[in-house]
């Protein structure tokens, strides 16, 4: 018995670095269980959040498991959807060549791989988070 | 001997580093670790402050946590010591307390 479910669009809103508190795992996971439900997801990464995509994070020496690499297996559990502001990277002094690239691919137009982090700046991402029906903080 | 402040708030996140820089004497040393890394890169918004504060209190930085941030030590603020766990346990034991800016 195949029922069709109501569709909504979720934002999972993330505003914290890496490691220091336990909202970054725990965004990342609850994202993973969200993503078996087949809503319209979008992630969102603003202020610290932006140091959870960072490149070559190394966490031998602090005893914690590193779990940046699961974020570029979003696209396999069709999240394509990341955004990340612009202003919070510059006032961090970081740039794209910092973050990893988050890729999915794309099944109709034959599994070419596609971009799934869009770098944006303030006034669209107001405009993406408000067209949102529910979104998560973490 | 002088006092050691550790800080382990982002300075993005909360004042925690600020108000150590405001209050912290002359002559004692600041520990930068956890989230409170982020305050001791260069080219960010509270960079100034920083190296600022640098000519009256001396700094130090958690290597590891740097790391695990994807973080890079090259772009540690100029003056800035670099340390590991055993650095840390050191600076403890050289000065004559601790305190920790939550």
């Amino acid at each position: 018995m195949e029922e069709e479910g109501i569709v909504k669009k979720f934002c999972y809103m993330n505003r914290k670095a890496p490691y220091g508190t336990i909202y970054a795992l725990e965004s990342l996971e609850v994202v993973l269980i969200a993503a078996a439900f087949d809503q319209d997801i979008s992630l969102v990464f603003a202020d610290d959040g932006v140091y959870q995509l960072t490149k070559n994070q190394d966490t031998d020496g602090i005893g914690m498991k590193n779990f940046s690499k699961t974020y570029s297996a979003l696209g396999d559990y069709d999240i394509k959807k990341i955004y990340v502001e612009k202003e919070s990277l510059e006032e961090r002094g970081l740039t794209t060549d910092d973050l990893q690239a988050l890729k999915y691919e794309d099944e109709d137009d034959d599994w070419a791989e596609k971009d799934s982090l869009f770098v944006v700046g303030r006034d669209e991402l107001s405009k993406i988070i408000n067209e949102q029906d529910v979104v998560l903080s973490f | 001997m002088s006092a050691l402040h550790i800080v382990n708030k982002s300075p993005f996140e909360r004042n925690s580093l600020a108000s150590c820089l405001r209050l912290a004497a002359k002559g004692s040393a600041v520990l930068l670790f956890e989230d409170g890394v982020i305050g001791a890169m260069k080219n960010t918004k509270h960079s100034d402050a920083v190296a600022n504060a640098m000519s009256d209190v001396s700094f130090y930085v958690l290597g590891p946590d740097i790391k695990a941030r994807g973080l890079n030590d090259g772009n540690v603020i100029d003056g800035i010591k670099v340390i590991d766990y055993d650095g840390f346990v050191d600076l403890t034991t050289e000065h004559k307390s601790v305190q920790s800016w939550l």
